[in-house]
């Protein structure tokens, strides 16, 4: 089978395997096209590609944006920052203004859960979620599972922990999806104020102790803490967050095995993890990043195809 | 095989034909400096590997470096066919910049392949020229300006009929034989 069973991508929950499998498989043609001296290839020359950005977004903006650049694709750049939705347009109303300029596929992040499930059944566009609120972020799970394919192989049987803010986590919820259909186990570390309530019921088990949770593991992703998401004060402070929860290179080495370390940025250092984790073998941080561009131009590629 | 299938190239021709397109080239390329061979994916490959290893036993100085190009991103038939086409794996592990290409690819029909090829390849630089090595040449159905420096076999067919190259590799058996399919 080589054809998406989706029209959008609006969250792993949605994928079935095999979808998930062919975009990691055309991945890694994109991986190779990217690492050639000419980075470009001529796929997506007749696609207009508009990304909507609701939110704040760095890496995610960028990466999308050198993916559809590397396949040829004609981009819009809109941020909400300096827009009309300040002066109270609706959702479908910018979409739908930017639609009538003839866009073939829109990357939208917003802050609100179900805003690109929302898109997809409103207008005519294919849509790429590039994160919803609290909810998902598939291209991240994408690109993630992708990372520990390279380094680890087949994902079936392999153990990976998600420490941190997995409440806030839009990044965690995916990934669980994901790494849950791809055949791994998948546990959640953290403390107890920031698991949400609803995570066994996605068959997710929680270990409240890091240095548990880090010698069960083959990887460790730890999440950043949301502190513009947090309302309430869910813990004492950041610096007793740091003590109980924070990955440093002394208790990365306490451990039985070599694990791999992963981030999906950006990184709080000091808080999280420190800088001598971050910048270790261990991690793949940078590999993540790299990848990034490689799998968001598979989904891109695949999702154009089913493009009428 | 069945009833309407026609050989065009048995095992010893197939053979033959491969012994004669490396004495061809050697005539042109003399030692083959400065010279590459680039197979297209997914079956141009097997030409390509095949055509080193000839010119390899005719002289062990012959020894030409080979990548395998896949075409797919290039194509300009993408989303204009009900399923999306599968990339092979690229494996062009040298510039082909000034490098004399020879292009290789089993069967030559419309030439739209080959015109993808020419494309993809400037990603790896700017050759100093590119000549285009066929095992089989379908005649007049040509969508492109694009002929072959080397022909293994020129094939008069009609547009409905199919060439299939067979290969000891992959399918037990060198041979290429003409069909028509059914259901068609």
């Amino acid at each position: 089978m080589n054809k998406l069973s989706v029209n959008h991508l609006l969250g792993i929950r949605y994928l079935e395997k095999r979808d998930i499998e062919l975009i990691l498989e055309t991945a890694t043609h994109f991986k190779e096209v990217i690492n050639r001296p000419i980075k470009k290839v001529p796929s997506l020359r007749d696609i207009t590609i508009a990304n909507l950005f609701f939110e704040n977004s760095t890496r995610t903006k960028l990466s999308f944006e050198i993916a559809e650049k590397r396949l040829s694709a004609d981009i819009l750049n809109f941020s909400s920052a300096n827009s009309s939705v300040k002066k109270g347009e609706t959702l479908i109303d910018t979409v739908n203004n930017i639609l009538s300029m003839k866009v073939d596929m829109v990357v939208m992040r917003h802050p609100n859960v179900g805003a690109a499930e929302f898109l997809a059944k409103h207008v005519k566009a294919k849509i790429v979620n590039a994160g919803d609120g609290a909810h998902e972020h598939p291209t991240q799970a994408l690109l993630d599972a992708f990372s520990i394919q390279e380094k680890h192989g087949d994902l079936k049987e392999k153990n990976i922990v998600i420490v941190g803010d997995v409440l806030h986590s839009r990044v965690a919820l995916s990934n669980i999806f994901c790494l849950q259909k791809l055949g791994a186990n998948v546990k959640v570390c953290g403390p107890l104020t920031l698991i949400p309530k609803y995570i066994s019921s996605l068959g997710v088990e929680v270990i409240i102790d890091l240095k548990e949770a880090l010698n069960w593991c083959d990887v460790a992703m730890m999440l950043r803490i949301q502190l513009e998401r947090q309302d309430l004060k869910l813990f004492p402070s950041l610096r007793e967050y740091s003590m109980l929860y924070g990955l440093d290179k002394e208790l990365l080495d306490s451990l039985d095995k070599r694990i791999t370390i992963m981030h999906p940025g950006p990184i709080n250092r000091g808080v999280e993890i420190t800088s001598d984790v971050a910048d270790s073998k261990q991690s793949i941080i940078l590999e993540q990043v790299q990848n990034g561009v490689a799998v968001r131009m598979a989904a891109l590629y695949l999702l154009a195809g089913r493009i009428e | 095989m069945k009833h309407n299938d026609r050989i065009i190239l048995d095992s010893t021709q197939f053979d033959l034909t491969i012994k004669r397109l490396a004495h061809q080239l050697i005539e042109n390329f003399n030692d083959f400096s400065d010279t590459v061979i680039i197979g297209l994916q997914p079956r141009g490959t097997f030409l390509a590997a095949r055509i080193k290893e000839e010119l390899k036993a005719i002289n062990k100085k012959f020894d030409v470096q080979v990548g395998a190009l896949d075409v797919t991103f290039y194509r300009d038939d993408y989303r204009r066919q009900d399923m999306p086409l599968v990339p092979s794996k690229t494996d062009v592990d040298f510039v082909i910049e000034d490098k004399k290409v020879i292009l290789i690819d089993d069967v030559l029909f419309t030439g739209r392949t080959i015109r993808s090829g020419l494309d993809a390849m400037l990603a790896f630089g700017r050759p100093r020229n590119v000549q285009l090595l066929v095992l089989i040449n379908r005649r007049y159905e040509r969508h492109l300006p694009i002929q072959a420096n080397y022909i293994g076999k020129n094939v008069h067919s009609v547009i409905s009929e199919r060439v299939k190259v067979s290969w000891k590799e992959t399918e037990g058996e060198d041979r290429v034989i003409l069909y028509t399919p059914e259901n068609e």
